[in-house]
């Protein structure tokens, strides 16, 4: 429990800023937490890659960035864009592992309770570098609720005016559903669209292009887009 | 199943329907006429055509069968795509509903409403949608004008002109100079005389190491110019020489028999000269008579011309505010026209201009690089509502991704213009 005690400190600073959030993390509440991440991911001395990467040295790394695991290209393409595993960007990611990399093989529908990411992140916590050895560590054992409003999600969009909207998507997104460098959204389940549009709204997902064409558009919009992409036939 | 006289008569009556078909049809059909096939007219077509359902008759004039697009011209220069990527077809679009008509617009009679063609038929219209690019402005460079640009290649417009420029690049003598007169502003495409800049480089880099490339420049300062500069000193440290404003880049002039470049009195002989001349709107918008000066106002809200609110410009010839004159931009413009214009003659639902524009360009392989701005309407321009620019400095995983990034670009935006490839 060393590392919980280190964390301390950065975790009390967090909590004044932050409008939600769960309390502090505790590692032994978060090892009972990763028995559900067991079938994939190893952590800890003899941890290898399985069917997910191993989780030693986590915090800091890039995404994508593990030598010798196959990640799927929306992690590969994540990872060249800049994202890293932080405690932030790990709570974003284990809450809906899919707002945050739409195409991931993770086949986990996420860890809704924010207190039980938090007991799992400072467990993880202890297998990157010691934090008291970094003074910018990560504040690891704080976490904040991303859902989306699920007044957000149950908007039923409007699919002409997505369809006039859309023009602003197949400049780059084909609209046959092509991947050349860009990802097909195209068929799209509604609210995966809907949900990973928010993330780059609220700047979780860090595409700069993605970042400025979501963040105009309104809730209706994004509800909009996503009803016409579901069920665009061509 | 017998074939009696009756089915007979129906048969026959369907297909003397059919075959009068297009005409009928188009006598009650509202018509919208776009000239130029480019990113702003073919897209304008493809959208009015598709959304429309079949409501609108859409001709689009557009003298070439294949369309060479101007961006990614310059990686063709720089030896990282064969013209044949470059080249599209109008057969998509024709399939999309859109009558193509290859043949130039020679005239155009607001009064009447109607279009003359260099073949001599005439087209009506009840909306005009003028799509036609650039010119060159006469006398913009002292010494250069059209009959020079074979000798001194502009290479400012797809296709023969870029192949042109391609050969004579390859042509160069060892260790010898290829020279660039870049424009003032506005022309098409901010950043592209500095990427051709950076693949003329990545070409000799290659082929002919030693041989050096002169800028004259009449601006102080450019698109992405601190990206170029570092990406100049990483990768063609000591191979270009840009002389902007401040130091007589501005005060040029070139003589195409001799093959020499004079910059601000200093006489040098060159082997390759690219002249990119002042710019303004296709001449066919001056034809109309909706220029003012050397491009043509718009209002923001759906592209019309200030001078006929029946006339649409689009593009590179639109003069609107804020956005950058490049293919996204028209790609972008013609969206808005279309869902505009579309709602003028159908009734249709029309909604809120919304622009936006993303230039990638290529400094070395897979080091690329982007910017790009979102834009709104107002009642005096597009007006430009937030942006962004690549660092210097980012890894070399984040300029290949932005590269890879351009690609998937180039694949949607061409999809998006000229439709499925048939």
């Amino acid at each position: 429990m060393r590392a919980f005690q280190y964390l301390m400190p950065f975790a009390l600073v967090g909590l004044m800023a932050l409008p939600s959030h769960a309390d502090t993390g505790d590692a032994e509440l978060g090892e009972k937490v990763f028995q559900q991440c067991k079938g994939c991911h190893q952590v800890g001395a003899s941890a290898k890659n399985r069917i997910g990467p191993h989780l030693n040295g986590l915090f800091g790394r890039k995404a994508a960035g593990l030598e010798g695991f196959k990640y799927s290209k929306s992690f590969q393409r994540a990872g060249a864009g800049g994202l890293e595993w932080h405690a932030d960007t790990l709570d974003v990611f284990l809450e809906n592992p899919r707002a945050m990399t739409s195409g991931t093989r993770m086949s986990y529908r996420g860890l809704k309770d924010a207190q039980d990411r938090a007991h799992l992140i400072v467990y993880l916590r202890q297998f990157s570098d010691n934090p008291a050895n970094i003074p910018e560590a990560d504040p690891t054992a704080q976490a904040v609720d991303h859902d989306l409003d699920p007044a957000i999600l149950a908007l039923v969009g409007d699919p002409e005016y997505g369809e006039y909207l859309s023009g602003e998507c197949t400049t780059c997104h084909q609209a046959a559903g092509g991947d050349d460098g860009i990802p097909s959204i195209t068929l799209w389940p509604e609210d995966q669209f809907v949900v990973a549009m928010h993330a780059y709204k609220n700047k979780q997902r860090n595409h700069p292009v993605m970042q400025m064409i979501a963040g105009r558009l309104g809730d209706e919009e994004i509800a909009a887009l996503a009803a016409y992409f579901k069920d665009l036939e061509n | 199943m017998t074939f009696n006289r009756r089915m007979f008569l129906g048969t026959s009556a369907v297909m003397a329907a059919s075959l009068a078909a297009p005409m009928v049809r188009a006598q009650g059909k509202p018509r919208v006429i776009v000239i130029g096939g480019g990113a702003g007219g073919a897209t304008a077509a493809r959208y009015i055509a598709k959304d429309s359902k079949g409501e609108v008759d859409v001709t689009l004039i557009e003298p070439t069968r294949t369309y060479y697009t101007c961006f990614f011209s310059n990686l063709y220069l720089g030896d990282v795509k064969d013209i044949d990527d470059l080249g599209h077809s109008y057969g998509g679009l024709a399939a999309g509903g859109v009558n193509v008509v290859h043949d130039w617009a020679v005239g155009v009679d607001r009064d009447a409403k109607t279009v003359t063609l260099a073949s001599g038929g005439s087209l009506a219209y009840d909306k005009l949608i003028l799509s036609p690019g650039i010119d060159f402005v006469d006398g913009a460079v002292e010494g250069w004008d059209l009959t020079s640009q074979n000798a001194m290649p502009h290479a400012y417009k797809g296709g023969s002109q870029t192949e042109l420029l391609k050969a004579q690049l390859k042509a160069m003598p060892e260790g010898g100079t290829f020279a660039m007169v870049a424009p003032p502003n506005p022309y098409r495409c901010p950043p592209g005389p500095y990427e051709r800049v950076s693949m003329v480089a990545h070409y000799l880099k290659a082929n002919n190491p030693t041989a050096k490339i002169i800028v004259a420049d009449p601006k102080p300062k450019f698109s992405k110019m601190a990206l170029f500069q570092e990406g100049w000193n990483n990768h063609y440290a000591g191979m270009i020489d840009w002389i902007g404003e401040d130091f007589g880049g501005g005060e040029v002039s070139v003589d195409p028999g001799a093959m020499t470049v004079t910059i601000d009195g200093e006489v040098t002989k060159v082997d390759v000269c690219n002249v990119i001349p002042a710019m303004k709107a296709g001449h066919i918008a001056e034809i109309a008579g909706v220029t003012d000066g050397n491009w043509a106002p718009v209002n923001a809200a759906d592209m019309s011309s200030k001078a006929d609110p029946d006339i649409h410009v689009l593009g590179d010839a639109s003069q609107q505010g804020d956005m950058p004159k490049s293919g996204f931009s028209a790609n972008s413009q013609a969206k808005v026209c279309a869902n505009a214009v579309r709602g003028a003659l159908t009734g249709s639902k029309v909604f809120p201009a919304k622009f936006s524009n993303t230039c990638w360009s290529l400094i070395d392989t897979n080091d690329g690089v982007k910017v790009g701005a979102t834009y709104e309407a107002t009642d005096e321009k597009i007006a430009k509502v937030d942006g962004f620019i690549s660092q210097t400095g980012e890894t070399a995983d984040v300029r290949k991704a932005t590269y890879e990034e351009s690609e998937g670009w180039y694949a949607g935006i061409t999809a998006d213009m000229f439709g499925a490839s048939v």
